[in-house]
């Protein structure tokens, strides 16, 4: 009698594990992935009443979006965050910033995992189906950086020697290499600390990548330069939002309206992007008013 | 003279900061190990004892884990069914809960190991002697299990800890993410202090995993002269 009552109560146990077990796997199937789940996101009323906003910011990519040595969220995307949270909610500090990687920011969005995300992200065609994103305030092309040793002068120098050419993962950079120049091989990160890193100790022959973005690292390390400021065409950044949250969407465009009378972006750019790229660039990488001149 | 770099750690808060990432580090890995040691056991002995449907089933569990990588379960589970569920969760939350099934995964299949690996014949005498099923595990089994168990749970442990570097992926900010955070503002006035600080992530990792492999071996010893 007494064996069969245990051996009853582990069958029972194992009942139990097995059902908590079935239901996590059928699940999984119905979640299928990173789908949306659309009609979830807060209206502006919503987040009026929580007095929160979430905006995915980067946490190392100065001087967009990193995190000072006292742990503070600073940068270009994050001074423009601030702003949005201060008109939206009445107080800057009524802002959560979430910090996100470059590869997880649509992902972020379709998760409903947050609001806004500003981490200097480039407008798609690929990308516009998966969020929304508003007018841009900030425009880039591309741009390469190699050391002074062994420059690299033109995409075509990177075929014929058969060098490798280092990317940070899902990125414009990355895309534009897959699509337009299948024959150079890359070497791709998740990090950019591990992309700056691959350059340096020579694993890779140069670095492609927004062209602010490699302007400003050359500047900082004596010994590289960007050897091709520009190519491939321009690109936008703007704030992007959930797909199909077009209120959110609306807000942020009537926001950089009023913004751009007040030549907003232009004083976000000298606050915080002077000191690395110089006043020399503010026209030709600052959008004001959402609108491209 | 250039900067050495080392001056990094110390500049502002961020040697709070780092310990900060450290605690959060030590949060998932911790929580994680004591879940799976205790869903764990539970399944090792499910999977000697239990009808062989359920045994098949929890071998199906275990290779899910074994096969799938940890950084592809973070995501599908931060991104892809917490939301399919409506559930709102913090990404350390989804750590934890993906780092214990996979933690009771591997402790389950620990257990099976050193419970088969006893000798047929220590069940048979439990058996003659007349001890129930449960007596038979309670005084012969389980302690017996426990010391071949013990070198592989401080492994596993090891690893849980090193491979929660991984958990940064869904928006965990631990102890190398941060230590990267101080590498990219540094870049400029300090370009070595990725060394610095990498080198300290280095021993503060071996303050923790040390004394688990110490206490392992201490523990092997002890039992081994029994």
């Amino acid at each position: 009698m007494k064996k069969l009552v245990s051996r009853m109560s582990i069958i029972m146990a194992s009942v139990v594990l097995m059902v908590s077990f079935t239901a996590c796997g059928s699940n999984k199937d119905s979640g299928g992935g990173t789908k949306s789940s659309s009609g979830k996101f807060a209206s502006i009323e919503e987040l009026k009443q929580k007095g929160k906003i979430r905006i995915g910011v980067f946490a190392d990519k100065p001087p967009f979006g990193y995190v000072d040595s006292s742990g503070k969220n600073q940068g270009f995307d994050v001074y423009i965050a601030r702003r949005f949270a201060k008109d939206l909610l009445g107080d800057e500090s009524k802002v959560e910033f979430v910090l996100v990687d470059a590869a997880s920011r649509v992902a972020y969005l379709e998760s409903n995992k947050v609001d806004i995300i500003m981490a200097n992200f480039t407008v798609t065609d690929e990308r516009k189906q998966k969020v929304d994103f508003a007018n841009p305030y900030m425009k880039v092309s591309f741009g390469i950086v190699s050391p002074d040793k062994a420059p690299i002068t033109s995409i075509d120098q990177l075929k014929a020697d058969g060098k490798k050419l280092i990317v940070a993962k899902g990125t414009t950079a990355e895309t534009y290499f897959t699509k337009n120049n299948p024959d150079i091989k890359l070497l791709k990160f998740d990090q950019y600390t591990e992309v700056f890193a691959a350059l340096k100790d020579g694993r890779g022959a140069a670095i492609a990548n927004d062209n602010t973005e490699v302007i400003a690292w050359a500047k900082s390390n004596p010994g590289f330069t960007v050897t091709i400021p520009e190519f491939g065409g321009q690109d936008t950044i703007a704030p992007a939002v959930a797909k199909g949250n077009t209120a959110l969407k609306d807000w942020i465009n009537t926001e950089l309206e009023t913004l751009g009378k007040e030549k907003f972006i232009h004083q976000a750019y000298k606050e915080t992007l002077n000191k690395v790229y110089g006043e020399g660039f503010t026209d030709s990488l600052v959008i004001e008013g959402g609108k491209a001149q | 003279m250039q900067s050495l770099g080392v001056e990094v750690l110390f500049e502002g808060s961020n040697f709070e900061r780092l310990l900060g990432g450290l605690g959060v580090t030590i949060t998932i890995a911790f929580s994680s190990i004591i879940f799976s040691t205790l869903s764990g056991g539970i399944m090792g002995l499910l999977r000697t004892s239990a009808p062989a449907i359920i045994r098949l089933l929890l071998r199906v569990y275990l290779e899910m884990f074994r096969i799938i990588p940890i950084l592809v379960w973070l995501w599908v589970v931060h991104f892809g069914l917490t939301p399919a569920l409506q559930i709102e969760v913090s990404g350390e939350f989804t750590s934890i809960v993906v780092f214990s099934l996979w933690g009771a995964a591997e402790v389950g299949d620990l257990v099976r190991g050193a419970l088969e690996s006893l000798p047929r014949h220590q069940v048979e005498t439990g058996k003659a002697l007349g001890f129930s099923y449960m007596q038979l595990y309670r005084y012969i089994l389980i302690p017996q299990a426990v010391r071949r168990v013990l070198p592989g749970m401080i492994n596993l442990a090891t690893r849980m800890i090193k491979t929660t570097s991984l958990v940064v992926l869904i928006g965990v900010i631990e102890v190398v993410k941060i230590g990267q955070q101080i590498i990219e503002i540094g870049v400029i006035k300090a370009p070595n202090a990725s060394f610095w600080v990498y080198g300290f992530i280095f021993i503060l990792y071996f303050i923790i995993c040390y004394p688990l492999s110490r206490l392992a071996k201490k523990y092997e010893l002890k039992w081994h002269s029994l």
